[in-house]
């Protein structure tokens, strides 16, 4: 019997097993931020213990820094943890890419751009967020902080095997669908807890078509759906993407590199613990109403009413996400009005979602009443985007065209929504008060998000890139 | 970490689905540096409206619960957000135990390295302790080692633990330092690691 790519590479990282204990898996990449890392750096100090493979580590800054007006911080506190990352990276030897530095960006971003996301690694991180790096046919997981000082003092880790969970998307995807859209419609579909205790991968011909940073898209909110990694088995498309990146194997390596990583393919009679499927064909481009991600549906659809779930603890949820929410049962989706809208993090940051939004704008204006504000997810990425002109559109659109970190996505910095008010989001999670106390998110892809700034609501992209202005 | 093996308290009944780890911990408070401090903030925007005054509603402020140690809730516990914060918190809050019919994958593991306990019970159990300690305080010993909840009604409620957790809980142990013990493992495996 075949075997599916997770199995593939988790045994090939056993360093030992043993009746009753979780695997000692081996870590090939540990990617490290200023926010979940200080405590393990402690640790180390305090216990007297190394980073055993700094050559296996990166860190970079992210979650708390400014996106103007650099190289400022005026929260003190941030700016203990900004100076704290950069002293430990120093004490320890291990490579940052600080504020100001040329590579800079989240981290989700600037490791495929580095090419220091590979297939067949395990990588992780203190941030749930690590499964973008599935993407490549990685398993790519969230850890927290005591597991980071576990990685950097071991560069292991104990992990139970999670199950295998197949989520295949068939079919071909509509014109005016995006990634995010597939993504968010898995979650509306199975539930955010659909993943809890597996890992999935992500299947079917509508995700083999996408492009790297869509891919990236797909597996970074696997962890909405409750996974604890996402990937996609390797092919020529992600082989492609991979070539000549910085860190990436050059010459002769780079095709015996190539080979092994598509031999990590899922085989054909791969089987899994569970399989999921959904039709392509019928997903829209979806908005969240609600305060969690599986809170979502179709734009051209409602707010749900009570009257659509049987379960009573499912009407309570309705109940209090509304009231949050500041919505009403049956509301259509393009009624709802905006005042905020952010173009960026590491779901939808990346120059695929910078240009998808662009091309929306065609030299419309921003709504009187919206600020908006676009957030390249990498130093790079903005550079490239000044390169391509995006920068032109955005800012005579009237959109903010900020320096590259997390941003609004978690509100660490000074980009915060105030109470009350909503914001058309590219990022990930609508939790009550992501975004800010009492603000309020509603999950979109880029070009969703960009047609809602200039209608001041949602609108179906699909309809408004057909408008003429 | 402190080892655990018997925690007797009444329940803080918290009736909510898939709470979220930046409901637990928000943003606000993760510029800390060190792992003490959070119990303040834990469930700050449920706990306090905007002029920093009591919620009273919240079962947190309620005084009957207010020396508990042990935190009921419903599924999907702990979704969302890594940050360890969110454990750090419960525990500096002085809950040492967590029960709900599932926990998100990383928070439970979080709960491990750090001493605190989480319990999957069925959803229909979690509902029953739920409603008991929601009509009055409800109180429970938990029994590690016996991997039993005992209700002060005398019903007993059993679950299940990893063997290798439950040892580790009820040893406080530093697991860093059992796994130097197998740098052999760990040497032999990079000597014959792929690598490009």
């Amino acid at each position: 019997m075949g075997k599916n790519i997770i199995e593939k590479i988790w045994d090939k990282h056993v360093v030992y097993q043993e009746e009753g204990k979780p695997d000692l898996l081996y870590i090939d990449l540990h990617l490290i931020h200023e926010v979940t890392s200080p405590q393990a750096f402690e640790g180390l100090r305090m216990n007297g213990r190394k980073v055993r493979r700094p050559d296996l580590s990166f860190a970079t800054m992210d979650h708390n820094v400014p996106t103007k007006n650099l190289p400022t911080i005026t929260d003190p506190i941030a700016r203990n943890q900004i100076e704290t990352l950069a002293k430990n990276a120093e004490e320890f030897g291990v490579e940052l890419a600080g504020m100001g530095h040329p590579d800079q960006g989240i981290v989700h971003v600037i490791g495929p751009e580095l090419g220091l996301t590979q297939p067949g690694k395990t990588i992780v991180c203190g941030d749930s967020h690590t499964s973008t790096h599935g993407a490549f046919g990685a398993i790519a997981f969230g850890i927290g902080t005591s597991e980071v000082e576990h990685v950097l003092s071991t560069q292991t880790l104990w992990q139970n095997k999670p199950k295998t969970m197949e989520i295949r998307v068939e079919g071909e995807l509509p014109v005016g669908v995006a990634a995010k859209d597939i993504i968010l419609a898995i979650i509306a579909k199975f539930g955010i807890g659909v993943g809890t205790g597996h890992i999935v991968e992500f299947t079917g011909d509508a995700i083999h078509q996408l492009s790297m940073e869509e891919r990236m898209t797909i597996c970074n909110m696997s962890i909405e759906a409750g996974a604890k990694a996402g990937l996609i088995s390797p092919d020529q498309t992600t082989v492609d993407y991979i070539r000549g990146r910085r860190y990436a194997p050059k010459g002769e390596q780079f095709e015996e590199a190539t080979a092994y990583w598509l031999s990590l393919a899922s085989d054909e009679d791969a089987t899994y613990d569970t399989v999921r499927i959904i039709q392509a064909a019928d997903i829209e481009p979806i908005v969240t109403w609600g305060t969690n991600p599986s809170m979502g549906s179709g734009v051209s659809s409602h707010v749900p009413t009570q009257a659509d779930y049987a379960d009573e603890s499912d009407k309570a949820a309705l109940r209090k996400a509304l009231a949050y929410m500041g919505l009403e049962e049956g509301q259509p989706l393009t009624s709802i009005d905006i005042q905020h809208v952010f173009i960026g993090s590491c779901t939808n940051s990346r120059i695929s979602d910078l240009r998808a939004a662009a091309a929306v704008i065609n030299g419309r204006k921003v709504h009187d009443n919206v600020t908006a504000i676009v957030v390249p997810g990498s130093h790079t990425t903005k550079l490239q985007a000044e390169a391509e002109g995006l920068d032109k559109i955005f800012t005579a659109a009237g959109f903010e065209w900020r320096e590259s970190g997390c941003s609004m996505c978690l509100a660490m910095n000074d980009d915060v929504v105030p109470a009350g008010e909503r914001c058309a989001s590219t990022s990930n999670r609508n939790f009550e008060g992501r975004q800010g106390a009492g603000a309020r998110t509603h999950l979109v892809s880029p070009a969703m998000a960009a047609a809602a700034a200039i209608a001041g609501h949602f609108v179906d992209v699909r309809e408004f890139v057909k408008e003429t202005v | 970490m402190e080892p655990i093996n018997i925690v007797n308290s009444v329940i803080t009944p918290l009736d909510r689905k898939n709470v979220d780890t930046d409901q637990i911990i928000s943003k606000e408070f993760l510029k800390r540096i060190e792992r003490t401090g959070f119990g303040q903030y834990l469930f700050y925007h449920w706990r306090f409206d905007a002029e920093g005054n009591e919620i009273q509603d919240f079962v947190l402020n309620k005084p009957e619960f207010k020396e508990s140690k042990i935190l009921v809730a419903q599924d999907n516990f702990g979704c969302g957000s890594s940050r360890e914060h969110a454990p750090w918190a419960i525990l500096d809050y002085g809950f040492t135990v967590v029960i709900a019919p599932s926990f998100a994958d990383i928070f439970h593991n979080n709960c491990y390295k750090n001493g605190i306990l989480p319990i999957k019970l069925t959803e229909a159990e979690c509902d029953e302790i739920l409603a008991k300690g929601l009509a009055t305080p409800y109180t429970v010993e938990v029994n590690l080692a016996a991997q039993t909840v005992t209700g002060e009604d005398g019903q007993v409620y059993h679950f299940m633990i990893d063997p290798y957790y439950k040892e580790t809980l009820l040893n406080g142990w530093d697991e860093i330092a059992l796994t130097f013990k197998y740098e052999e493992q760990i040497a032999a495996y990079e000597a014959q690691r792929i690598a490009f």
